[in-house]
């Protein structure tokens, strides 16, 4: 086990800190709410000697994701951090960085896009890269949010994988909330990460290959797509084995699902990201009066769990997924497709009903969270679902 | 090294070097690319100075020079982008059309 420090402090603040401690060789990035204080404090390390890190600054986010996609091909550990409109500014490099299989690290402060103007979290930034070929970590708190950060740069750099990855955290729920975070001492955290080797770095010229290379017609781009999937499903196992040596390494347990009260669960939510926290602490009061509610969270978006979701929601009678993100003209939200598909071959059939809610920051009530059990509890008494998609909060006319 | 591609085209996702490296310097010479090419160029070896700017400003390499005179055009390589008939001071580098020196087509 390593050694702690139980600090009080932010999301941000806690993945700046699990860089660090990572010890990249190059950071390149832009700062945007609500992810500024993360390059804010990591450029600050540099300022003090903490790290040995290249610090890029850059003028744009499509300039940040080039200058880590440069980095990394030759050679280096490297990561950055960004959010909304600046993750939609890199979102040619981030096919660009999955394609080339190079694994940069890169914090994600979920916020909405524009229009209208808005700088508060949802989903919708995050979810324009879902089919970037990037692995992807939510965290629920700030402890999450460290903890993924180590644990995706073993993952992203496993000899298996070697994919870019994304530690996404909600903007300023997870990133500006004090919260409480075990931090681990350096060495622990080092020892942990290893030295990154890397197969086909630039700057071994002993060696050279060449990066960027053209596959088109006739050419095999195809293949090369494959491979992504194959590697993209490798990280299943690994993501695993790496989480449990970070569970014995850390005292916490991980995940690609984390559950709650889902042994007996006849009512279940799923969620991804902070408003775990809310769900769950209505279905503890739910279980107080007799009802069996139960949470399921999704920590690892990308490879999507779905062998696992499904096993989690066999026995119940009926499920809510929350969305905080819009598809618009689908049949509802990314992870209320991602659910629905998981359980098309499930032995039971059960009744799943979509919601949108907490768009653009908007409050995430436990009012709300009650709402969406009592939907759950009138499905499972036979009762008529509110419709396959509910804009959960909104005001609509009576 | 020198990476052996034989069969590429047969070859399946598991063959390939992940990311699209090629794990190999300079094969690109490998590649022939003077088939994109629609004019090739043609020199006037009477009105050439051997001033070398058309080697200078090859984008493709495609000037063969031996001690420090042109001698050929690499028609694997060159793409008939005809900017060494363009730099040439003396006019020795003319542009013809890719095919029409052949009696079909004339």
């Amino acid at each position: 086990m390593a050694e702690h420090k139980t600090l009080a402090t932010t999301g941000n603040s806690v993945v700046a800190e699990a860089m660090r401690q990572c010890k990249p060789n190059v950071m390149a990035a832009y700062p945007i709410t609500p992810q500024t204080t993360i390059v804010e404090e990591f450029a600050g390390f540099v300022a003090k000697g903490r790290t040995d890190c290249e610090y890029v600054t850059v003028e744009s986010e499509h300039s940040a994701m080039s200058a880590c996609i440069g980095a990394s091909a030759a050679g280096a550990r490297v990561m950055t951090a960004t959010s909304s409109q600046g993750l939609a500014l890199m979102w040619e490099e981030l096919h660009i960085a999955s394609g080339m299989r190079l694994p940069i690290i890169m914090a994600n402060a979920n916020r909405a896009l524009s229009a209208p103007i808005n700088i508060h979290c949802d989903h919708s930034d995050i979810m324009g890269a879902r089919d970037t070929g990037w692995l992807t970590y939510f965290a629920e708190t700030a402890q999450e949010a460290y903890d993924n950060t180590i644990m995706a740069v073993r993952v992203a750099e496993h000899s298996d994988v070697m994919l870019p990855a994304i530690s996404a955290l909600d903007g300023f729920i997870t990133t500006h909330s004090i919260d409480r975070v075990d931090v681990m001492d350096d060495a622990s955290v080092e020892g942990f990460v290893g030295e990154y080797e890397p197969k086909n770095a630039l700057l071994d010229t002993d060696t050279p290959v060449l990066h960027g290379s053209f596959s088109g017609l006739g050419g095999p781009f195809f293949e090369f797509k494959r491979q992504q999937r194959e590697a993209m499903d490798n990280a299943r196992a690994v993501i695993k084995q790496v989480g449990d040596e970070y569970a014995a390494l850390s005292g916490r347990t991980f995940g690609v699902i984390e559950t709650w009260g889902m042994e007996d669960a006849e009512i279940a939510i799923v969620v991804l990201g902070s408003t775990a926290g809310n769900a769950r602490h209505v279905a503890r009061g739910l279980r107080a009066n007799g009802q069996k509610a139960g949470v399921v969270k999704i920590r690892v978006w990308r490879p999507f769990p779905y062998t696992e979701l499904a096993a989690a929601l066999q026995g119940v009678k009926a499920v809510a997924v929350l969305d905080r993100a819009e598809s618009f003209g689908a049949e509802g939200g990314p992870l209320f497709l991602e659910t629905r598909g998981a359980l098309y071959d499930a032995e039971v059939r059960v009744p799943v009903v979509g919601y949108i809610y907490g768009l653009g920051g908007a409050d995430v009530r436990l009012e709300l969270m009650e709402r969406v059990y009592q939907d759950l509890s009138d499905i499972a008494a036979g009762g008529a679902a509110p419709g396959s998609l509910v804009y959960l909060g909104a005001r609509e006319e009576a | 090294m020198t990476w052996d591609m034989s069969g590429m085209s047969e070859w399946t996702y598991k063959q390939f070097p992940p990311g699209a490296v090629i794990p190999d310097a300079g094969n690109s010479d490998e590649y022939i690319t003077g088939g994109w090419r629609s004019e090739r160029p043609w020199r006037d070896d009477k009105k050439c100075t051997q001033c070398l700017l058309c080697w200078i400003v090859c984008p493709d390499s495609s000037i063969h020079v031996a001690d420090e005179k042109v001698t050929t055009f690499d028609l694997d390589h060159c793409k008939g982008c005809g900017i060494c008939a363009q730099i040439c001071p003396v006019g020795a580098i003319e542009m013809v059309p890719e095919g029409c020196d052949l009696p079909e087509v004339k």
